[in-house]
């Protein structure tokens, strides 16, 4: 059922987030900010009219999903709750997004690096610049804060009044971060903290608990214009890096990835990346069973699948955000470049 | 000659041993007396178990401050123990070993495998848990044992299975510990300083028999320390406290005595016994001659037994040859005692008897991930259906599943009458799972549960990882009725064995009996490996950083032309010779 939901949620957000883009470029063509020869990266309805509907069956139909959904797990919820936020903030309902991710952030700590791309996307919304000066900003801003820090405290109160015992808080959200539990699971953690010496454990676990939060800040500056775009790299961040990573997780910014879909021309490993993502799934059962239960493997091929599939993901994420990078380079200054001589030119990162 | 002047000299102690509870009982009444005691049974299967007891009452109250500072026969060390650290009760066991009841028989005190410390403090005590932690730290200091690891993550408080052996004012719960190290292995210098706390040392009495290269060559070899407080006299209106100290060793006749069932304290002990301790009020030695099936001429003891004693113990009517080293005519013959047991006929093999209650322990499943931990316990009384309680403590990387217990009797599901469960914390306490279960007459009943291995830090393992973790024995305790009506014992005129269990009415007796530790393996990390990790997901998250970094610090810029490095160069000729564009 909350699966569904999701799935439903996704669905109709993405059909408002196309209207928001359509207005947008429509915006941008009139203002002239496009480059003349841009045409075949101009985005026409038609093309888009299948994507929410792509989303909707990208999510329901990824076997990581199924596979969340027989394990009974509460990933679903996760990713529910998480949904809803996004529709919440795309149809511009400042409160209602609040509080889905004040219940998101209560469930597991990571959504809280998601108020940045809300924010960004409900200041653009209501078309207040973000300028550091600006005093509209900062009072949004605050509004917004205030929201989500009210609800926040709101259901927090209830779990004690629930409870009536603060003990909660370390049991939660101090397993999150302190990682103690050490079963394998498809992330990173679980081997690094087994084989971690005593000394450097706490200072391990401090660097990768930053790790998962200090992309928000250098990315929100960069993708301050697209702010859909940021929320989808950030909760793609949040499932690689988490402290207790599933498969429900990696379902759900593979739902996104439709979206992006007119970004395939710009992609340059996509091939090499979904076999490696496809083989190291396959595997991991396979050297699980081996490790576990027929005794002839090792701990370390389970890891080293870990290894090569969070790779993977990394690299399809950074391979999207260049597609993405590299798209809008082109929007603005041309699809064909030249050099001064006349030539074909090439485009680097410098 | 020699022998008579060594007479003369233990009757002169003897006489000087009874005059001087007379002497110290002029100001507090300070006696001590020492018994000693040892029982030779013939088990069923030809085995022979010799258990050792040497009781110290001493009619002092250790708990008030100051009043003792004349320690006698009670050992110095676990007085001021027990007078600094407010203990109640102290029952420490050191076992190696495994007692197979089924085989058997009941034994008349069964320890766990590997080292078990209960305690019970006094009301006075305050911080129960420091408590416990130095008193285990100066266990371990006394003992040579490693009990200093005994720490809250295989520290329990049991509700309902360890009451008070001795007097008992109320038994608040909290006030109890009991731990278990199973993985303990018991040595000679476990035994040293067990033999140090006793009044003679072992130089004379039943002692002499405690030689370590003896003892240790054995099916079983379990030594313990008691410690207790009983009525001074029938008022009880004093308090007076018990020291007792057992050693259970059984011998395997068979393979020591080159196939035959014939055993003799000189085969056995490789020492004989020469005196009596002269510190010690009485000094018996008791062997089991009690027929088997019905026919008296079964076995033969020499030299003749001076005197037989009967008893009921455990239900049963057992008849017991008696020699009393006190007694002077015992020497007469010969200048040692070497109690010796031939059997006149190869014993019947097929009727062993099967004890009323027993229990095994197993575990079960395939694989590193899941297991199932299964305990039958039968009962073979013919009609009589008696409750019985089982004590679990399962360590905390063993996770259990309370939702699949299920207590199965007969084919039907059998409901206990009373759980305490308390979940394992990790890296703190461990599971405790305590059940009253009703055991029906004939019956076997199956108690199972599942769990699930956890992996550990690499520094958690034990050297040998492989090898696996021991989870400590299951208690059962239960009030085992008896065929035959049993009399209430006098502590002090009757056998020390008959005497360990306060016994509350003649119908059934008690039984504390401990199944099978279990070793269990959990799935290793590969412990060689620790740089080799951090560098490995070091560098998968150097190579997000990387990218991320790349893709945000960096724009794009249209490539200049650059006349190109010499690399470049070259290729370009070599492109010209094979008239290929160059680059």
């Amino acid at each position: 059922i909350t699966d569904v939901l999701t799935a439903v949620a996704l669905y109709l957000a993405i059909q408002d987030f196309n209207k928001v883009v359509f207005k947008k470029q429509k915006l941008l063509i009139e203002l002239d900010k496009y480059a003349p020869d841009v045409a075949e990266l101009i985005r026409t309805p038609m093309e888009m009219h299948y994507i929410p509907l792509k989303v909707a069956l990208f999510y329901l139909l990824n076997p990581y999903t199924v596979m969340s959904c027989v394990a009974k797990s509460t990933c679903a919820i996760n990713n529910t709750v998480i949904a809803f936020f996004i529709l919440a903030t795309i149809k511009g309902s400042a409160f209602l997004s609040a509080v889905f991710l004040a219940l998101a952030t209560y469930q597991s700590l990571y959504p809280l690096t998601l108020f940045a791309p809300a924010l960004l996307y409900l200041l653009q919304r209501q078309f207040i610049p973000v300028k550091l000066k600006s005093k509209s900003f900062w009072l949004y801003t605050m509004q917004y804060a205030a929201l989500y820090l009210c609800s926040l405290v709101v259901i927090i109160c209830l779990s004690f009044f629930l409870l009536s015992s603060w003990d909660f808080i370390p049991s939660v959200y101090g397993f999150i971060l302190s990682v103690p539990d050490l079963t394998p699971n498809i992330g990173l953690f679980w081997y690094f903290f087994a084989e971690m010496f005593e000394h450097f454990s706490l200072f391990f676990v401090c660097v990768f608990q930053i790790n998962v939060f200090f992309y928000t800040i250098p990315l929100a500056i960069k993708l301050k214009e697209h702010p859909v775009f940021f929320m989808f790299v950030q909760i793609a961040i949040i499932s690689i890096f988490k402290s207790y990573p599933t498969v429900g997780d990696i379902a759900l910014y593979m739902a996104f990835l439709p979206v992006w879909s007119h970004l395939y021309r710009f992609l340059r490993n996509i091939f090499i990346l979904s076999c490696v993502l496809i083989v190291c799934s396959l595997l991991f059962p396979v050297l699980w069973h081996l490790w576990i239960y027929a005794g002839s493997a090792n701990s370390n091929f389970y890891y080293a699948i870990t290894l090569t599939f969070n790779i993977g993901q990394i690299l399809l994420i950074s391979d999207y955000f260049y597609a993405f990078l590299r798209r809008e380079y082109y929007l603005t200054h041309g699809l064909h470049l030249t050099r001064q001589d006349g030539t074909e030119a090439m485009l680097v990162l410098k | 000659r020699g022998g008579a002047g060594e007479m003369l000299a233990a009757a002169a102690l003897v006489l000087l041993l009874a005059a001087a509870p007379g002497r110290a009982g002029a100001g507090q009444a300070r006696g001590d007396a020492l018994r000693e005691e040892l029982l030779l049974s013939p088990l069923p299967t030809g085995d022979l178990a010799a258990t050792f007891q040497f009781r110290t009452r001493w009619d002092a109250d250790l708990q008030q401050r100051g009043a003792v500072s004349h320690y006698r026969l009670f050992p110095k060390a676990l007085g001021r123990l027990v007078a600094a650290l407010g203990v109640r009760e102290l029952h420490l066991a050191l076992t190696q070993g495994f007692w197979r009841t089924r085989a058997w028989g009941q034994p008349p005190l069964q320890a766990p495998a590997g080292a078990e410390l209960w305690v019970w403090f006094q009301p006075t005590v305050t911080d129960v848990d420091k408590a416990w932690k130095e008193l285990s730290n100066i266990l371990s200091g006394i003992f040579c044992a490693s009990l200093n690891f005994i720490d809250s993550t295989n520290t329990v408080t049991p509700t309902a299975s360890f009451k008070p052996l001795g007097l008992a004012n109320g038994t608040d719960h909290h006030l109890l510990r009991y731990a278990v190290l199973p993985r303990e292995v018991v040595c000679t210098e476990n035994l040293t300083p067990w033999k140090k706390l006793l009044p003679c040392g072992s130089k004379a009495g039943l002692a002499v028999l405690l030689k370590a290269e003896r003892l240790f060559y054995s099916s079983y070899h379990s030594q313990a320390v008691h410690i207790r407080p009983i009525c001074r006299d029938a008022s009880c209106l004093a308090v007076s406290w018990e020291l007792r100290q057992t050693l259970t060793v059984v011998f395997d006749t068979f393979s020591s005595g080159q196939g035959k069932k014939d055993w003799s304290l000189f085969k056995m002990f490789s020492r004989t016994l020469t005196d009596a301790c002269p510190l010690a009020s009485e000094s018996k030695v008791y062997v089991d001659i009690s027929p088997k099936n019905k026919e008296k001429e079964l076995l033969e003891v020499t030299p003749p037994p001076p005197s037989v004693h009967e008893a009921i113990v455990q239900g049963d009517k057992r008849t017991y040859a008696v020699y009393d080293l006190l007694n002077p005519s015992l020497f007469n013959t010969s200048r040692s005692l070497n109690v010796q047991l031939k059997w006149k006929r190869p014993q019947d093999s097929s009727e062993l008897l099967t004890p009323v209650l027993h229990a095994h322990r197993y575990v079960s499943g395939y694989g590193l991930q899941t297991g199932e931990i299964s305990t039958l316990i039968y009962n073979t009384h013919p009609y009589r259906a008696f409750p019985v309680i089982l004590l679990e403590t399962v360590p905390w990387y063993l996770r259990l599943y309370v939702h699949t217990l299920t207590i199965i009797t007969k084919g039907k599901e059998n409901k206990p009458s009373y759980i305490h469960y308390q979940p394992a914390q990790d890296r703190q306490r461990p599971h405790l799972l305590e059940m009253l279960i009703q055991l029906p007459a004939n019956s076997i009943t199956k108690i199972t549960i599942q769990f699930e291995r956890a992996l550990l830090k690499w520094t958690e393992y034990p050297p040998d990882p492989n090898h696996g973790f021991y989870v400590g024995s299951s208690v059962l305790s239960a009030l085992v009725p008896s065929v035959m009506a049993m009399k209430d014992v006098d502590v002090e005129q009757s056998p020390l064995f008959t005497s360990l269990f306060p016994s509350s009415d003649g119908s059934s007796y008690f039984v504390r009996m401990y199944t099978e530790p279990l070793l269990v393996n959990l799935p290793t990390p590969d412990f060689s490996m620790p740089y080799n990790v951090i560098c490995l997901t070091c560098t998968v998250v150097a190579v997000c950083y990387g990218s991320f970094y790349n893709l945000l610090t960096r724009t794009f810029h249209v490539e200049e032309p650059s006349r190109g490095g010499l690399a470049k160069r070259l290729a370009n000729i070599i492109r010209k010779f094979r008239g290929v564009p160059p680059l």
